[in-house]
């Protein structure tokens, strides 16, 4: 497979060098990637890639493939490659999902037409290089709501328990990996980057819903503001961008009832 | 030795809470208006536009006849208010999400607080002192 760059002298910087043997029943996919070098280009390029896929391999396999025996300038994140550590979040095909868990599969253009993935970066964050963006404002908004457990009076001599049912009231909101998907998925958030963003009023729901911790009006008062919950939209991009699932609109929506009745 | 421009590590970018309501509020009134809204709205264009012989019959003395009425003078007024309001709160909420510049954003609310003002307060000294008895 040959990339189609605009330069093939500097393609293969830093690649591994001569290519893998195709497998058997592998198709050829054009991997059309969102690029900018910060050192040369101005504004942000579209460059194409012939990589050969197999259905089951991951969108991420592509992107290896493409770093490692293409182009190996291409910038991406990502580290433990199975939908945990929540590196790898990117728009694939305009939405936001991680690399890891698409599959080849599920992209395929059907009518054996030639199938083209589409990788941007995040939105709403700045761009460092090519899929690569500075996560640090989306961690600001996290450290903003307090997302550790505050408690007062004597920490007790055996651990602090808590029933089943209590702890279902959080459970969902539990899961959340901190990959961004949600928050850079948020219309509001594109425009306007000093709202809290879904991720951080997920970690906040986490702690506010725990019966275990006694934090939980320090942080409804800080979502209260005019960055909080209530610039929430409800359009849903968030709990449809989620990788894990999380009902985050709904999460939002219960941290807006919290504070409209005063009632956690 | 020489100072560095970074900000000390974990210091806090953002405002402190302001421990205001006034987004709860604004997010509750939009509800409560808009569900008065429907009914008011709605009530107004079936009375004017399809009862009797729809929008032909109006004329000076048909909203005459209306606004005699204490009843239709607090319901025109009521619609005119939680209207202005409904509105005027979203296109707030609006500009606050799309205005990219702090000097956009004031700009745009100053001409939408001036211009609900101007509606309102038209509309309501229209609604009281309307004279039905004008000659010529």
């Amino acid at each position: 497979m040959t990339a189609t760059t605009e330069n093939p002298e500097t393609a293969a910087a830093g690649s591994r060098g001569s290519q893998p043997p195709v497998p058997p029943g592998a198709i050829t996919i054009t991997l059309r990637i969102r690029r900018f070098n910060p050192e040369v280009d101005e504004e942000p390029t579209w460059q194409s890639f012939e990589v050969p896929a197999l259905p089951s391999d991951r969108v991420l396999n592509l992107l290896h493939y493409v770093k490692w025996y293409l182009d190996g300038s291409l910038t991406f994140r990502r580290s433990c490659a199975h939908g945990i550590c929540g590196s790898d979040a990117m728009r694939i095909n305009g939405v936001n999902r991680l690399a890891c868990k698409v599959l080849v599969k599920d992209l395929l253009s059907g009518g054996g037409k030639a199938t083209t993935i589409t990788m941007e970066p995040i939105k709403g964050l700045p761009v460092h290089k090519d899929l690569l963006v500075d996560m640090e404002p989306f961690f600001e908004a996290f450290r903003a709501v307090k997302p550790y457990l505050m408690t007062t009076g004597h920490e007790p001599t055996r651990e602090r328990i808590q029933s089943a049912a209590d702890r279902a009231r959080f459970d969902d909101t539990t899961k959340c990996i901190l990959c961004a998907c949600c928050t850079t998925s948020c219309p509001v958030y594109w425009t306007e980057g000093s709202y809290f963003g879904p991720a951080a009023i997920v970690n906040a729901h986490r702690f506010i819903f725990d019966s275990r911790d006694e934090g939980a009006e320090e942080r409804l008062d800080i979502l209260n503001d005019v960055d909080g919950v209530w610039r929430c939209r409800t359009t849903f991009n968030c709990t449809d961008a989620c990788p894990r699932g999380i009902q985050v609109t709904k999460a939002i929506q219960e941290v807006k009832r919290a504070l409209l009745f005063k009632r956690v | 030795m020489s100072t560095l421009d970074l900000a000390a590590p974990r210091s806090p970018q953002r405002r402190s809470a302001r421990r205001s309501n006034f987004e709860l509020y604004s997010w509750l009134f939009m509800r409560l208006s808009g569900l008065l809204l429907v009914v008011l709205v709605l009530g107004h264009l079936f009375i004017m536009n399809i009862l009797d012989g729809g929008v032909h019959k109006i004329n000076f003395a048909f909203v005459a006849g209306r606004w005699s009425s204490p009843f239709w003078q607090f319901w025109d007024l009521s619609m005119l208010w939680l209207a202005q309001l409904h509105g005027g709160n979203g296109l707030r909420t609006v500009i606050n999400d799309y205005a990219r510049k702090d000097a956009t954003r004031f700009w745009l609310k100053i001409l939408l607080y001036v211009s609900m003002v101007l509606i309102v307060s038209l509309g309501t000294f229209v609604i009281f002192t309307f004279n039905p008895n004008i000659s010529g």
